[in-house]
């Protein structure tokens, strides 16, 4: 399947941005998916929403999504709109979670990504460009299973069309 | 020379595998809340998922928002109870408790396994030494469906903790202390093995509570050595080998460690109680798959035996399950506890997690046994979280400020 690539305007956050956070346990008991992103990063930034156009870029610093297995973590960034994440790193299931619904995330350890900067990203080549400085960042690999999953645009797309993990 | 991580994962892949190798292995069980199993019900029905891998090694818990405060969440409890019905898989209803109680209590989890839990404190089973990993909702569908799950397996943090924690200084202070000198994202892919002297003379419970909290650190999984651990059923002790690599090693010697007290906004935000004694709080919580066991509850009483809460404080109790409720009834400890002044409400998750009872006010400070304390973890952003240990928790309240007897 091809990927789009996301491209979009940059939204930087910091360090340490947990699933709270993102989206608050109050919120999450709903197969909603909008009244999930109703409320994404309400507690981190109450105008967010209103910043964000759709297929914009959230960047952020080391640790991004710590805590809670929420995978309504994700789930309200893509619904808000959200075509890919950049981090220094990720939280572990946090990473997983986002690639298991489709929605893009780099690691970028080295990254300078300033507010509002346009960012056009690479998916199969793991890049990013940054339209507003002109720097282009080379983000972590995805292991291949991981890449795979993305490819085929989340980890239930994956399992109807092969029915269990291929050989890594 | 492996480590546990790397002997567990190797037995169930079939051959012997070494930290950064991706695998595809076999599960032996997985669990999932009302937080999470919604999701991955639906998952499952996406992927053409028609019955469960092995029933008689999934179970649903509803303990995250138990019993149900509305209507749309009571449908979603609904969904979870269909699907056990129709797939013949154990659901732990209301009050039993929380997953990782009962999970632990009910033996569907043992030592030496691979177990995948939709929780993130699904490494709390590293008390067993088993290797238990947290993931989302589709992560967890898929387990669900395949009886697979694909990892990498992970690079091991040794920490050795030398001495006997001295009296009135609990395994929650410890690992309190432990996350601070770690980091929220210190062990992030990584696991942890904890051994020595202070872990191998804990209980069960303590090893848990030590164990819960490696997902504070960032843990992909943690294994709490099984010296000195005592089930009531036969297993394995299984032990890394000498000379197994770390990616790092910590020691500490925990015979002067002092209660430790985690501030605002974050598990990691730990030291010493000392600077943090006389701030005033108004609301004590003990509970949670970190503190909600029976020791830790008879602790609470030790503390408010014969006295009363602090006036313009209250205390919530939710016991970690059915069982240690009814082991807290008839051992007088819950006696105790309510004489004091304290509130016990139904076996679970309770106020942690903010999705139900005992919201916290704007402005108002919290002292909770729990293990996360970001902003607007209890469900109101505007208010202040300190973590710490039931002793702790108990003694706050029945002064009305941070104290620790």
């Amino acid at each position: 399947m091809l990927m789009n690539n996301p491209a979009g305007k940059a939204h930087v956050y910091g360090d340490n941005i947990d699933t709270d956070r993102i989206i608050p346990g109050k919120y999450t008991k709903t197969l909603d998916a909008q009244s999930l992103a109703a409320h994404v990063l309400e507690d981190l930034d109450p105008d967010f929403r209103q910043k964000l156009t759709l297929g914009d870029i959230l960047v952020a610093g080391d640790n991004f999504g710590c805590g809670s297995s929420r995978e309504q973590a994700p789930v309200a960034l893509q619904t808000a709109g959200v075509s890919l994440v950049i981090a220094r790193y990720f939280a572990r299931i946090f990473f997983r979670n986002a690639i298991n619904i489709g929605l893009p995330v780099m690691e970028i350890p080295d990254h300078d990504i300033a507010n509002d900067d346009r960012l056009e990203a690479d998916l199969q080549q793991g890049t990013v460009r940054n339209l507003t400085t002109g720097k282009t960042y080379q983000a972590a690999a995805l292991p291949p299973i991981m890449f795979r999953i993305l490819q085929e645009g989340g980890l239930v797309n994956y399992l109807k069309k092969y029915g269990s993990y291929q050989s890594l | 020379m492996l480590t546990t991580a790397e002997k567990i994962l190797s037995q169930k892949a079939g051959k012997t595998v070494r930290a950064g190798e991706l695998v595809v292995v076999s599960v032996d069980g997985v669990m999932a809340t009302d937080t999470t199993a919604p999701s991955a019900l639906k998952a499952f029905a996406k992927m053409g998922g028609q019955t469960v891998w092995n029933p008689d090694r999934c179970a649903l818990v509803i303990d995250h928002a138990a019993p149900a405060p509305n209507e749309r969440i009571a449908n979603l409890h609904q969904l979870m109870r269909d699907f056990a019905q129709a797939q013949g898989i154990r659901l732990f209803e209301i009050g039993e408790g929380i997953c990782h109680q009962v999970m632990v209590e009910q033996q569907y989890v043992r030592p030496n396994e691979v177990f995948i839990g939709a929780d993130s404190h699904t490494p709390t089973y590293g008390a067993l030494n088993t290797f238990a990993c947290g993931v989302g909702s589709t992560d967890l569908a898929a387990v669900m469906l395949t009886g697979k799950t694909w990892l990498k397996v992970p690079p091991t943090i040794h920490i050795r903790c030398t001495g006997q924690l001295p009296p009135h200084v609990s395994a929650k202070d410890l690992v309190l202390f432990l996350t601070g000198k770690v980091g929220i994202s210190g062990a992030t892919y990584q696991a942890i093995e904890f051994e020595g002297e202070a872990f191998a003379q804990m209980s069960l419970a303590a090893r848990m509570c030590v164990a819960n909290m490696a997902a504070e650190m960032g843990a992909k999984t943690c294994f709490v050595h099984p010296k000195g651990l005592s089930l009531p059923y036969e297993f394995e002790a299984l032990y890394p080998d000498e000379g197994a690599t770390y990616a790092a090693t910590y020691e500490f010697e925990v015979s002067d460690l002092k209660p430790q007290i985690a501030a605002p906004e974050s598990p990691d935000n730990v030291g010493d109680i000392t600077p943090h004694l006389g701030q005033p709080v108004q609301y004590g919580f003990i509970g949670t798959c970190g503190n909600g066991r029976l020791e830790d509850l008879q602790a609470a009483a030790a503390v408010l035996a014969g006295k009363r809460l602090a006036s313009g404080t209250r205390l919530v109790i939710a016991p970690a399950s059915r069982a240690v409720f009814l082991a807290a009834m008839n051992d007088g400890t819950a006696q105790t506890l309510i004489e004091a002044g304290a509130s016990f409400i139904t076996p679970g998750c309770g106020p942690c997690v903010g999705s139900h009872e005992g919201v916290p006010a704007d402005g108002e400070t919290v002292i909770s046994s729990a293990n996360r304390n970001f902003k607007g973890r209890m469900g109101n952003p505007r208010a202040h979280i300190y973590l710490a240990s039931p002793a702790t928790v108990a003694a706050s309240v029945l002064h009305g400020y941070i104290a620790n007897s």
